[in-house]
C-alpha cells in the first residue's frame, strides 16, 4: 500500500465538494426546511387562535341568547302587566261611566216626572176648578179663589 | 460473481488476489507521484452524481409541500442536522455542510463495495484497462486525504473560534493547567507533547478505520469470489464451492450494508465531535 500524490488530489476534490455543498446547496434546503417550520408553527398557532376565538364566539353566542330570553320574558311580563291595567283601566272606566249614565237617567227620571206631576197638577187643578164650576154652576174666578186653587192643586201634587 | 477472468493471463489464487488488489496507476514507479486513477475517477464520479442530485433538490426546495425525492433528501438533511446541533453548541455555517457532504461521500464510495467484485474489472479488461479498483474508500490514499481536510478544518475552526494566541496558547496550556510561572514551564513540554500526539492520532484514527473496515470487506469479497475460480462446469465440487459462494456472498453483502454505513457515520460523528471540540475552549 503506497502512499502517493494520490492523497492530496482525493483530499482536493473533498474539499471542494464540501466546499460546493456549503456553498450551493445546503443554505438552501436547511432554508425550504426552516421556512416550512416556521409556516407550520404559524399555522398551528393560527389554529389555536382560531379554536380560542370561536370558544370566545361560542361563549358569548350563548350570554347573548340568554339576555335575549331574559328579555324576552321581561317583555312578556311587561305585556302581562300591562294588559291586567287595560283590562283594569277599562273596567273602571266602564263602570264609571256606568254610575255617570244610570245617574243621567235617574236625573231625567226624576226631571220627566216632576215635569208629569206638574203637567198633571195642573191639569187637575183645570180640571178641579172646571168641576167646581159646574157644580157652583158659575165662573169662578180664578183671581179670587187663586189661594184655594193653589192649596188644592198642592194638595193633589203632593197625594 | 464471476470466476474471474483475471484467470487466463495468469495463475492461481494468489495472483487473482493481487490483481484484484492493485490499483490503475498513472505514472507508475514514480513513488510519490504515481496517481492511483481509479480511485480517483470513481471518487470524482461519485462527487459528481452526489453534488448534481444534493444540488437541484436543494436549489428547487420548496418550503412548501415537498415532493417525495425533496422529502427524502431533507430526511438525511435533518438526520445530520439534528446530530451537529446536539453535539455542537457554537454558529458554525460549515459544519452541518461538511458533516453530510461525508456521510454521503463515503456512503456512496463505500457503496461501490456493493457492486459484485469482479464486474467492472471484467469490463475494464475487455476495454483494455488492465487494474481497476472501483471503491475510493479502500484506498488509504483516500481516506487519508479525507482526513487532513478534517485535520486542517480542526485547526481553522479551532484558530476562528478561539484567536490565533488562545488557541497556540492551549498547546503548552492544556490538558495540564498549572499556576505560577515555574508549573507553567514544568508542564509546558508534557503538554505539548500530548497534544501533538492527539492531533496525530485523530486523522490517523479516522482514515485507518475507514480504509481498514472496506479493505477487509473488498478483501472477503475478493476471497468469496476464488471459491470458484478456475472450475469447471464438469467438476462436481463446482456445484459445492458454488452453493457455498452463492451463500457467503449474499450473507456479506447483506452485513456489508451495515458496515458501509456505520463507517460513514463513524466518520461523519468523529468529525463533528473533533470540529465541537476544536470550538470550544478548554
Amino acid at each position: 500500500m503506497d502512499l502517493t500524490v494520490t492523497i492530496v488530489i482525493q483530499g482536493l476534490a473533498f474539499f471542494a465538494v464540501a466546499w460546493l455543498v456549503m456553498r450551493f446547496g445546503w443554505p438552501h434546503i436547511i432554508g425550504a426546511i426552516e421556512e416550512r417550520q416556521k409556516k407550520i408553527a404559524e399555522g398551528l398557532a393560527a389554529a389555536n387562535k382560531g379554536q380560542k376565538d370561536l370558544d370566545e364566539a361560542k361563549v358569548r353566542a350563548q350570554d347573548i341568547i340568554k339576555e335575549a330570553r331574559d328579555k324576552a320574558v321581561q317583555i312578556v311580563d311587561q305585556a302581562g302587566k300591562r294588559s291586567n291595567e287595560i283590562v283594569e283601566d277599562a273596567k273602571s272606566t266602564a263602570s264609571t261611566e256606568g254610575q255617570r249614565l244610570l245617574g243621567q237617567a235617574r236625573e231625567s227620571i226624576v226631571l220627566e216626572s216632576t215635569r208629569a206631576r206638574e203637567g198633571l197638577r195642573q191639569e187637575v187643578g183645570a180640571l178641579a176648578v172646571s168641576g167646581a164650576a159646574r157644580l157652583l154652576g158659575r165662573e169662578i174666578d180664578a183671581k179670587t179663589h187663586a189661594d184655594l186653587l193653589d192649596k188644592l192643586a198642592a194638595e193633589i201634587a203632593r197625594g | 460473481m464471476g470466476m474471474a477472468a483475471a484467470e487466463a493471463e495468469s495463475g492461481g489464487m494468489t495472483e487473482y488476489i493481487k490483481h484484484h488488489l492493485t490499483h490503475l496507476t498513472v505514472n507508475e514507479g514514480q513513488g510519490f507521484w504515481a496517481v492511483h486513477i481509479d480511485s480517483v475517477v470513481f471518487k470524482l464520479s461519485i462527487a459528481a452524481l452526489f453534488l448534481v442530485v444534493f444540488i437541484t433538490v436543494s436549489r428547487r426546495a420548496t418550503s412548501g409541500v415537498p415532493g417525495k425525492f425533496q422529502a427524502f433528501v431533507e430526511m438525511v438533511v435533518e438526520f445530520v442536522d439534528g446530530l451537529v446541533k446536539e453535539t455542537f453548541h457554537g454558529k458554525s455555517r460549515l459544519i452541518a455542510p461538511l458533516a453530510i457532504t461525508i456521510f454521503c461521500m463515503v456512503f456512496l464510495e463505500n457503496f461501490l463495495d456493493m457492486i459484485p467484485v469482479d464486474l467492472l474489472p471484467l469490463l475494464g479488461q475487455k476495454l483494455g484497462v488492465a487494474h481497476l479498483r472501483i471503491v475510493p474508500t479502500a484506498d488509504l490514499n483516500t481516506t487519508i486525504g479525507m482526513a487532513l481536510c478534517v485535520f486542517l478544518l480542526i485547526q481553522y475552526v479551532g484558530i476562528k473560534h478561539k484567536g490565533i494566541v488562545t488557541f497556540f496558547g492551549e498547546f503548552v496550556s492544556a490538558p495540564f493547567h498549572a499556576h505560577g510561572p515555574v508549573g507553567k514551564i514544568l508542564t509546558a513540554a508534557p503538554n505539548l507533547l500530548l497534544r501533538l500526539i492527539e492531533e496525530a492520532v485523530r486523522p490517523l484514527s479516522l482514515s485507518l478505520r475507514l480504509f481498514g473496515n472496506m479493505y477487509a470487506g473488498e478483501l472477503i469479497f475478493i476471497l468469496i469470489a476464488a471459491l470458484t475460480l478456475g472450475s469447471s462446469l464438469a467438476h462436481v465440487s463446482t456445484y459445492l464451492f458454488g452453493t457455498a459462494q452463492f451463500i457467503a456472498g449474499f450473507v456479506w453483502t447483506a452485513f456489508h450494508i451495515l458496515v458501509i454505513t456505520l463507517q460513514a457515520f463513524i466518520f461523519m460523528m468523529l468529525t463533528i465531535v473533533y470540529l465541537s471540540m476544536a470550538a470550544e475552549h478548554h
